[in-house]
């Protein structure tokens, strides 16, 4: 009797929970606006019931899943009896309503975890920031409710059974990518709150960047692992082996990334400097902006693609309008209020600001490229002037060489010195890194790879020139302590974070120039028996044969590998699924992983007469664009672990009780500076 | 000038230099690779051009897929219904590949009239017809009615005897 009522209980919990988001977007922002104390105070209680009751929801739905439910529309067209219960769970967010609800429910989690570690906050700035994430939360929770709603039923005529979860999403790529990803747009949510909190507060000062940065951290560390995720997930699950399309649903993710990188560099300017700060909140609300459009994007059905999951025009313009009145309500914030926070700090044109403004730029400029390149087709489709497609060969042209100019400027920075540096000084820092980095960067692709080739030594030279400089700044600011040990124990988790995202940035490289360039693809007709090399190794098919899985029927191949005449062997199982309910047919790709290089065997079509065309890769050093994405991300989180940022909530909190208040300030401001 | 206005012009002269050099190199990488679609009427018509890549797209024709037996060369004919395109390939077709399904390939287009594809790309569609081909055949004066029928009857041939079944191993 009850399990029947669980939708129900659901979309309640759902109508509950907009409800409560409604009261904490008013409440605080009027409170805040008229100073009284008891409607700022409704924030906290509000956000811890919005996400309790969003919890609800997802669990309601979780559980439809889960019990079979097919009389509830969405589980019926995403789910299917057979479907491993692993799966069952994942397929939640597998499909258009299910996410956006996640994306609610995390929207929800993110402004109840804000309410908690903002205690030491003043009462109105936690009160403006509340209400700004209550009004997203409104905006999202509409959009559910009015155009998705997860919990719709098919009454009477329910089907026997569902018409399974789309095959490309069975896999443990697809359980984590869009968690991760959403994570990281969702992240920005509070980023955003905590900007136009700052505006109309008019508190943007060095506290504020305290409390804003780690924010941002954490979420662009979600956002890069989620980026990560699906490139890695395109790569083994698509069958091709590529590993970025220059898709628009990839762009839409990659475009809050390049601008929440240049948020993260403008807040350290702001915090360290007090300047850039118009910008700073500037870049909040676009990367925020751009969060949205992402949604937008994969959510309308403007785009064909795995991830467009619905085509209901109704949808993308409900986006569109929420996107709309974001932008223009945040900038209209922003034109009204900025004035009063901007304050001007001079420097040096060679220093770390002015790098750090050159960084900037260069990622907005990257964003912009890509933003045009991905709006263009559909704004000149809008308009009726045709179909066209952007593809690789624009976004590479722009890209790279916009990415060569970054890497001269993530050379210079870390050794420049803020407000102020010598020419000279900066030259007899680098001038070694730079002599080093053009020998190598030229020698490596000398002894590595088939042959030379530029644009893996230019790869090799950025990577170095990203990572040298970094090794001789540690080393400097390690020499006069007592011991090595002694010196790197004294660097602080901020600049270790910056150094490991840094890293990060030179693996990706190596792994992106290499592997594009070095990558050896041979597409055969493999029969039983047959067998060809490819790039040192023996591939033989020894099998080919049927198997039965929980929800699908699979041809596997199998192919004896070995290194050279007398190395190591092993066997490699691709198949080709056809999945059931949908007969949809997969490809199951057989992969040997490894640091310097990943065996790939993909199983293409069934030729007919036995034999199957194969698809088998070398590709070099593929690994280390992941795990240049991971080395990025754990520099954020190592970063948010700094002292500084606990140190700042430990004394707040004594000062609160102490009531102490000049003279503590003053000694913050000292330490902020030190 | 003071120091302060002397920095800002600088800021703002180097802001403009590069959004100027931006906006120039996206403009020429954007003219260079934008790939224009074209359904096989319009090629038929002579509107696209040879030799550049485009792409085309429409159904697979029914029994006009043939493998070469000794390599992974393809040929196929790609319709609209109303005109045929032959398409030929080398490599590996993707999965949801089939006689009567809606396809788009990349390539170029050769002086015989033949298209040279690079890539092709399988699409499922639930109108047995991708709606640009829809709309291109409407723009060569086709009403709906001249291959809408055609198509479902076609799709709706192939889907019954087409997507093998459980029963079936």
């Amino acid at each position: 009797m009850f399990t029947e009522m669980i939708p129900e209980v659901g979309h309640f919990a759902l109508v509950i929970a907009l409800l409560m988001a409604a009261v904490q977007a008013i409440m605080p922002l009027a409170g805040a606006a008229t100073r009284r104390p008891l409607w700022m105070a409704y924030g906290r209680p509000m956000a811890a019931g919005q996400f309790l009751f969003l919890l609800i929801a997802y669990g309601c739905l979780t559980a439809s899943y889960m019990l079979d439910d097919f009389s509830v529309a969405n589980v019926a067209n995403n789910s299917n009896t057979m479907l491993p219960w692993y799966y069952k769970l994942s397929a939640v967010w597998g499909n258009h309503e299910g996410s956006v609800l996640l994306w609610s429910l995390m929207l929800a989690g993110w402004g109840f975890v804000a309410s908690i570690f903002s205690r030491q906050l003043p009462r109105d700035m936690v009160a403006r920031v509340m209400g700004v994430l209550g009004a997203v939360s409104v905006g999202f929770l509409l959009f559910v409710l009015v155009t998705s709603n997860p919990f719709d039923r098919l009454l009477p005529n329910m089907p026997q059974d569902g018409a399974d979860l789309n095959p490309l999403l069975q896999d443990f790529g697809l359980v984590v990518h869009p968690p991760m990803l959403y994570m990281g747009y969702v992240g920005f949510s509070v980023v955003f709150a905590f900007a136009i909190a700052a505006l109309l507060g008019g508190r943007l000062d060095a506290a504020w960047t305290r409390w804003a940065r780690p924010w941002t951290n954490i979420a662009w560390a979600f956002l890069t692992v989620g980026i990560a995720l699906g490139s890695w997930w395109a790569y083994y699950e698509l069958g091709w082996g590529g590993w970025w399309f220059w898709d628009p649903v990839e762009n839409a993710s990659l475009l809050p990334w390049l601008t929440g990188t240049a948020l993260i560099h403008s807040l350290a300017v702001t915090e360290k400097r007090g300047s850039f700060k118009s910008w700073t909140v500037l870049l909040a609300i676009a990367t925020f902006s751009l969060s949205l459009m992402g949604t937008f994007l994969v959510r309308s059905g403007v785009l064909t693609s795995v991830h467009a999951f619905a085509n209901d025009p109704a949808r993308g313009f409900f986006i569109l309008m929420l996107l709309a009145i974001t932008v223009t309500l945040s900038l209209l914030v922003f034109a009204l209020r900025a004035p009063r926070v901007s304050h001007k700090v001079g420097f040096n044109w060679l220093s770390r600001d002015a790098l750090l403004l050159i960084n900037n730029i260069l990622l907005v400029i990257m964003t912009v490229t890509v933003l045009l390149g991905t709006l263009y087709p559909l704004i000149l489709d809008s308009l009726g002037l045709g179909k066209i497609s952007v593809g690789p060969p624009y976004f590479n042209a722009l890209f790279v060489p916009l990415m060569a100019v970054t890497s001269i400027f993530m050379g210079l920075g870390p050794v420049a010195r803020w407000k102020r540096m010598a020419a000279k000084e900066l030259y007899t820092k680098l001038w070694l890194a730079g002599v080093v980095a053009l020998v190598l960067g030229a020698l490596i692709p000398v002894f590595y790879g088939p042959e030379w080739n530029v644009w893996v030594a230019l790869g090799m030279l950025m990577a170095l020139w990203i990572v040298l400089p970094i090794l001789r700044d540690i080393w400097d600011k390690t020499r006069n302590a007592r011991s090595f040990g002694a010196g790197l124990k004294k660097l602080s988790l901020t600049y270790w974070g910056m150094v490991l995202g840094h890293l990060g940035v030179a693996f990706t490289i190596v792994g992106v120039a290499v592997v594009s360039h070095y990558n050896i693809e041979r597409n055969v007709r493999m029969g039983p028996g047959d067998s060809v090399e490819v790039a040192g190794y023996h591939f033989t098919m020894t099998e080919l044969s049927s198997r039965r899985g929980p929800n699908f029927l699979a041809d596997t191949a199998e192919i004896e590998v070995q290194r050279g005449e007398n190395g190591r062997q092993f066997t490699m199982q691709p198949e080709k699924r056809l999945y059931l309910a949908t007969g949809m047919p997969m490809t199951q790709v057989a992969l040997r992983a490894g640091f310097f290089r990943d065996l790939y065997v993909a199983m293409g079509e069934d030729l007919g007469d036995g034999s199957w065309a194969m698809r088998i890769q070398h590709k070099p050093l593929v690994r280390w664009l992941w795990l240049g994405g991971l080395l990025m991300a754990a520099g954020g989180l190592l970063a948010v672990a700094d002292k500084r940022y606990r140190r700042t909530r430990v004394r707040q909190q004594k000062y609160a009780s102490e009531n102490t208040g000049a003279s503590s300030s003053n000694r913050a401001s000292k330490e902020a500076l030190a | 000038m003071t120091p302060k206005r002397k920095q800002k012009m600088f800021v703002i002269l180097g802001l403009v230099s590069l959004t100027a050099i931006a906006v120039g190199l996206t403009l020429y990488a954007l003219r260079s690779n934008i790939n224009l679609f074209f359904s096989p009427v319009q090629i038929a018509q002579g509107n696209a051009p040879i030799e550049r890549t485009i792409r085309a797209g429409g159904m697979v024709k029914e029994g006009s897929v043939s493998r070469d037996p000794d390599s992974l060369n393809v040929e196929f004919k790609v319709t609209d219904y109303v005109d045929d395109l032959d398409v030929y390939y080398s490599g590996i077709l993707p999965d949801l590949f089939r006689e009567g399904q809606g396809v788009v390939v990349v390539g170029q287009l050769q002086a015989d009239g033949r298209l040279r594809a690079d890539e092709v790309l399988a699409r499922h569609d639930e109108n047995y017809m991708p709606p640009e081909v829809a709309q291109a055949l409407e723009e060569a004066g086709y009403k709906p009615a001249d291959f809408q029928a055609k198509a479902a009857e076609v799709g709706k041939r192939l889907e019954a005897k087409g997507v093998p079944q459980a029963s079936d191993y």
